[in-house]
């Protein structure tokens, strides 16, 4: 018997189950993945929104905005790469011009800062590679990037060294409840609790209306991103976006947190919950507004294409707390974007509101501290000579386009809730996620993991049971 | 900080021939810096025969080839350092590497030649959609589980691109065991040797679809399948040509690479045309004594001529740290109608010895053609070509001879003389 089941172990339920853990309470986090950061949290644009976007007075408007003040501390904190690049957004005519003053006074009664309007000249000092046909643009110096598979990662590792426990590659079937406890039915068998959160992202309006009269719909729309390699990484500063239309925040194009280029995404409705596709229509859009911002699009220079599916409410704003009509069911719910940068805001209410339900006390003992993650070639030549002295096996490159050691990849691994897939170790130390994407170091990456948690290297995959890289020795099927 | 003459950063065959050519050439102060556990490089999982056949007159393995430099290597007693990956080169020369046994270290040398050849390209450069499943593999990655690993990537195979190491998985994989339903290659014409063509797919009945390609990738664990089609003139896929075949495995063979993050930290100038460095014909490029040479510089089909440029980079960069290299009347060479790139792309006419080998590739199939060799306007060769293709690479040869009456020519240019 649980306490509390979050269900969904995006940046969502892995937030909350790091706040969740403070209270002395029995926590579970099941996933159908085999991993953290499996959905919608590992496909997106990594910003840290400011907060202008949303309408005044929505839940998106709030989380944004406190998320965002958040964010620098937090990430500092929790060994998140992240940096406040600032975002642009760019007008091309007078109307525009007019969006954009819209814009800033709507960031203004959210609360966000230091927000004004920069003239053409002024803009493109700041970003010279952008238009020269841009007519103004609005700057936002609280925007940032951030890197989103260490913003779920690193809470979900405080997470389970406070004695959450993950159950990964289990499914829900169905909810119900009997007398107060909840009934999670799912394919590993049936976890009693007394409290849910439901974290379950583009399928959380499902698990929603198991329980809940209140039905609620996500429509799931689609976004397409193509990545560049680093070497045309500071191609822009800034994040910087075009005017906004109803479909949303529009194609950006952004330098990540970790330094490559991002282009994307456009804005599909999808009606299929698990299509991550991207299609040739959907990259050709992108790349082709994208080019209205920034005219030399480096099309040589991409390195991988990927797709992400926003959980979209069809009401549109963020759907949290408990349902009115079951206690102790407690939505996230609709969590799209500014779903990321929100995260953190978000986990201390919901942890607030769910030991409340449960009268739950803080107890002793809790560890805040994230083991360091030492990312080697980001450090000095003095630096890299003290943690070779501590460890030699940081002396040995695994993956070389990313420059990962063979300490960074074992120390993924052994972490707490380490890395037991390709991906896995790809999204903790960048192994595979350069310019060769894995071409090189996948084969290694593949024995470390087999020897390190002595399994039979055919087992090991790429995410799910089913996507291994071999499929027997040589010859053996002659 | 350790001194070094020369350092050689590859061990490749192109780093091992430049490393004997510096040695034969007096250089003794040599390191050689390599990233894999073992000399020889690629060569080491080409198993397959066809090596050697212009510069030892023998149909040799890869590893058999690698093996007779790495002989001479220990013979001579050079220097070198496997597992060891270089991280930082500047302009002047100093080296930044890393590995296991020395930690973070640091070398200046007077001379440096990059070997460090070449990687795939990848999916994401190609734009392929659909879904991103285990099962899609670079050849390479794959001849490296079969060949080295002793591992079956693959039951249903299926091969996008038919560059040389496309083909040559065909046929391995094959004999492995596998089933390679088809290669598909989005030109109308192949990106591989001829031969390969022949020994790797015709005589496994393997069909080579030209101008087709891949428009979309099933499964979302492990890929379960493509969907193919047939490709215009423009390469822009034509409607209602789309094909479904399912297979566990999906090989890229779609080109190469040159690896030049280094030589950009280092300030060299690179050729958007091969992304590899500009040279001239003693393959220095624009950083002084930094010489390049192999897949570094250009993608070649033969490693014999790998071997043999690399040959010249090596001398050169004994030349330069005995303080006997020239630099001064550089004649540019220049890519004329039909050629995409030249390697070199300036010769000095002083640092000739006997000849000079210019190295390009062709940017269409030229049937009946011929190969003109102009200095300004001076038509000086013009050689006739029953077939040129961007498959093979083409070379002329000028003697030193042309050069003498020549060498106030500001341009030599290469270009495709009608069909």
């Amino acid at each position: 018997m649980f306490d509390t089941i979050i269900i969904g172990a995006g940046v969502i339920g892995c937030s909350i189950a790091a706040e969740l853990a403070k209270y002395d309470l029995k926590i579970a986090v099941i996933e159908k993945n085999s991993d953290v950061c499996e959905e919608t949290s590992k496909a997106n644009s990594g910003i840290a929104h400011s907060g202008y976007d949303a309408m005044p007075g929505s839940l998106k408007a709030k989380y944004n905005v406190k998320g965002n003040k958040m964010m620098a501390e937090y990430c500092s904190r929790l060994h998140v790469p992240f940096r406040q690049n600032g975002s642009l957004v760019i007008a091309f005519d007078q109307r525009e011009i007019k969006k954009l003053e819209l814009l800033k006074a709507q960031g203004v009664k959210n609360g966000v800062d230091g927000l004004i309007i920069l003239g053409k000249d002024e803009a493109l000092k700041l970003e010279p590679n952008l238009n020269p046909e841009i007519a103004a643009a609005m700057y936002a110096p609280t925007g940032g990037v951030v890197d989103p598979f260490q913003l779920t990662i690193a809470p979900a590792e405080i997470a389970s060294q406070n004695g959450v426990e993950f159950f990964f590659r289990t499914t829900v079937l169905s909810l119900h409840k009997e007398n107060d406890i909840f009934m999670v039915d799912t394919d590993h068998g049936i976890f009693q609790t007394r409290t849910i959160v439901n974290a379950a992202g583009v399928f959380s309006d499902d698990l929603n209306n198991m329980v809940s009269r209140h039905q609620r719909t996500i429509k799931p729309r689609k976004g397409e991103y193509c990545l560049f390699d680093k070497q045309v990484g500071s191609l822009v500063g800034a994040t910087i976006f075009q005017v906004p239309t109803e479909k949303g925040k529009g194609v950006l194009v952004t330098p990540t947190a970790e330094g490559n280029l991002l282009v994307g995404p456009n804005s599909e409705l999808d009606d299929q919950k698990e299509d991550t596709m991207t299609t040739a229509a959907g990259i050709k859009y992108v790349l082709s507004t994208a080019a209205r911002t920034i005219p030399d699009i480096p099309k040589a220079f991409i390195i991988t294409g990927f797709a992400g599916l926003r959980a979209s409410e069809i009401d549109g704003d963020f759907v949290l707390g408990e349902a009115e009509d079951v206690p102790g069911f407690f939505n996230a719910l609709g969590i799209e974007s500014p779903g990321l940068t929100s995260a953190p805001a978000i986990a201390i209410d919901m942890a607030t509101w769910v030991s409340d339900r449960l009268k739950a006390k803080k107890r002793s003992g809790y560890d805040p501290v994230r083991k360091p993650v030492h990312r080697f070639d980001s450090l000095s030549l003095a630096d890299k000579q003290l943690l070779y002295q501590q460890d030699h096996e940081y002396g040995r490159v695994i993956c070389r386009c990313e420059v990962v050691t063979l300490a960074e990849i074992k120390d993924a691994i052994h972490r707490p809730l380490g890395a037991t897939t390709v991906d896995g170790v790809k999204r903790r130390t960048r192994a595979g996620s350069g310019r060769c994407q894995g071409g090189f170091c996948s084969p290694r990456v593949l024995e470390i993991l087999a020897s390190e948690l002595k399994k039979d290297i055919r087992k090991i995959a790429k995410a799910s049971e089913k996507s291994t890289f071999l499929v027997g020795l040589d010859k053996d099927l002659l | 900080m350790l001194k070094k003459d020369l350092v050689i950063i590859g061990a490749g065959p192109a780093g091992l021939a430049a490393v004997l050519s510096a040695y034969n050439h007096g250089i003794r102060d040599i390191l050689i810096l390599e990233r894999e556990s073992f000399l020889g490089g690629i060569l080491n999982q080409c198993i397959h025969n066809g090596f050697g056949l212009h510069i030892f007159k023998a149909e040799l393995t890869g590893p058999e080839y690698a093996a007779r430099y790495i002989e001479k290597i220990h013979e001579a007693g050079i220097e070198y350092w496997l597992d060891t990956m270089v991280i930082d080169l500047s302009k002047t020369r100093k080296i930044t590497a890393m590995n296991e046994t020395r930690g973070v270290i640091e070398i200046q040398a007077k001379a440096v030649v990059l070997a460090m050849g070449c990687r795939e390209r990848t999916r994401g450069a190609l734009n392929i959609p659909g879904f991103r499943p285990s099962g899609i593999f670079s050849a390479g990655t794959a001849q490296k589980y079969v060949n080295i690993d002793g591992y079956l990537p693959g039951r249903e195979i299926v091969i996008l691109g038919s560059g040389d190491i496309g083909l040559i998985m065909a046929r391995r994989l094959t004999l492995e065991g596998a089933k390679v339903k088809m290669v598909l290659e989005i030109m109308p014409y192949s990106g591989g040797l001829k031969r390969n063509i022949v020994q790797c797919l015709d005589d496994y009945g393997i069909p080579l679809k030209l101008s087709h390609t891949i428009v979309n990738i099933h499964g979302k664990d492990r890929i379960t399948g493509i969907t193919y089609a047939k490709v215009d003139k423009n390469l822009e896929v034509i409607a209602g040509t789309e094909e479904y075949v399912s297979c566990d495995t999906l090989l890229l063979s779609v080109g190469l690479i040159p690896e030049n993050e280094l030589s950009r930290k280092a300030g060299v100038s690179i050729n958007k045309m091969t992304q590899g460095p500009l040279v001239a014909n003693n393959l220095e490029t624009s950083v002084p004594g930094v010489y390049a040479c192999g897949n570094v510089l250009h993608v070649h089909d033969l490693v014999d001529y790998v071997s043999e440029e690399a040959e010249e980079a090596g001398k050169s960069a004994a030349l330069h740290i005995l303080a006997k290299d020239r630099h001064d009347g550089m004649i540019k060479v220049q890519a004329g109608r039909g050629i995409r790139y030249t390697v070199p792309s300036a010769i000095d006419p002083e640092a000739i010895d006997k000849f000079v080998i210019i190295r390009f590739r062709v940017d269409n199939v030229y049937e009946r053609a011929s190969l003109m060799v102009r200095f300004d306007n001076d038509l000086v060769s013009n050689k006739e070509k029953r077939i040129l293709t961007p498959g093979e690479m083409e070379q002329v040869i000028l003697p030193k001879a042309w050069f003498t009456s020549r060498k106030d020519a500001e341009s030599i240019i290469i270009e495709v003389g009608k069909e």
